[in-house]
């Protein structure tokens, strides 16, 4: 379910785009996913399937994911790490003085349309 | 063959909004109605903590509710009945959260012109209300006991974006593995700035804290 409303928000854009551009179909569409997005790819798939045949300029459209890795910083060394693999602890000093950097977006990289 | 031109974007899926979302808060800030988003687990206690809070303020601000479910009126017609105060119910139509574009047709739909507080209630969900900025003044959520103390480990962005969290149905820790302490550090850590409240709505524990917070926040926002 929550996948969906993530489709519903990309469709609308790209439609919208689709449609400034007086392009005749979006052939491919390429996202960059957030490790840490939350969003599960299968489902994800499964709801732009459903959506896309409601769509003008989409019928056709293969989606291209690209996952973008977490890394968070942690204030107290001045360095990364990789979010899924540690959380909010540094591996370095154990301590919790962190926030996340990369990972979390959901974004429309590019799309190929004739 | 038709020529495949690429265009490019790099643009977030929250951008367009995200920016429908600052402009509804500006909008309100000129109207000077304060929107309060609220998100929690079904079955929380949203609607029973909502009734109780809005009892104890609504002599003092004008309140209005707006019900966000993804079907069924139950909600708004309890609120109303119970508090006296203009409610009305918004349907997602299946989708699991509210973004600012469904939040600004539902402000124009109860007519802001008579209120100095509107309350939000989003869909029962810890993950997706969270993601998509409703463009409210501020963000609350009700965790309760019997959900479990780790809610802010498995959760986080929700305890991140939120000033205030509740903590609802305390009479009955008694019966649950629920340490306070641990969950207040957790939300602590994600979020140092969060105000954390322990409330019994049903029987009125912690909810005069939870009133003066709402009123305070209200008179520093028309200020």
């Amino acid at each position: 379910m929550h996948e969906l409303g993530i489709v519903v928000h990309v469709v609308k854009q790209v439609e919208k785009l689709a449609k400034e551009n007086n392009v005749k179909e979006v052939v491919e569409l390429t996202l960059e996913v957030g490790e840490v997005s939350g969003v599960v790819k299968e489902y994800f798939v499964d709801a732009f399937e459903w959506a896309k045949k409601r769509t003008e300029y989409m019928k056709n459209t293969k989606l291209n994911f690209i996952i973008i890795q977490g890394i968070s910083y942690c204030e107290d060394c001045k360095d990364t790490f990789p979010t899924t693999q540690y959380g909010k602890t540094c591996p370095k000093c154990g301590g919790g003085n962190t926030y996340l950097v990369t990972g979390r977006d959901v974004s429309i990289k590019d799309i190929k349309v004739v | 063959m038709e020529e495949v031109r690429t265009i490019l974007l790099h643009r977030s899926v929250y951008q367009d909004n995200d920016e429908e979302a600052d402009l509804l808060r500006t909008y309100l800030k000129e109207k000077k109605v304060f929107v309060v988003n609220l998100m929690s687990s079904p079955g929380a206690g949203k609607t029973t903590m909502l009734t109780s809070l809005i009892n104890r303020i609504k002599n003092e601000v004008r309140v209005g509710v707006m019900e966000a479910d993804i079907d069924s009126d139950v909600d708004a017609i309890s609120i109303a009945k119970n508090t006296g105060v203009k409610s009305i119910q918004l349907h997602t139509n299946g989708m699991c959260h509210l973004d600012a574009g469904m939040t600004k047709c539902g402000l124009d739909a109860i007519d802001i012109s008579d209120l100095d507080i509107v309350f939000l209630e989003n869909v029962g969900n810890l993950v997706c209300p969270a993601e998509f900025d409703t463009g409210a003044s501020i963000d609350v959520m009700i965790l309760s006991i019997p959900e479990g103390d780790d809610k802010p480990l498995k959760y986080p962005l929700v305890f991140e974006k939120s000033s205030l969290v509740i903590i609802n149905k305390i009479d009955t820790i008694k019966y649950f593995n629920f340490n306070m302490n641990k969950c207040v550090e957790t939300i602590k850590r994600r979020n140092k700035n969060a105000t954390i409240i322990p409330v019994s709505a049903k029987n009125g524990d912690g909810m005069d804290e939870v009133a003066k917070y709402f009123i305070n926040k209200v008179k520093e926002f028309k200020e």
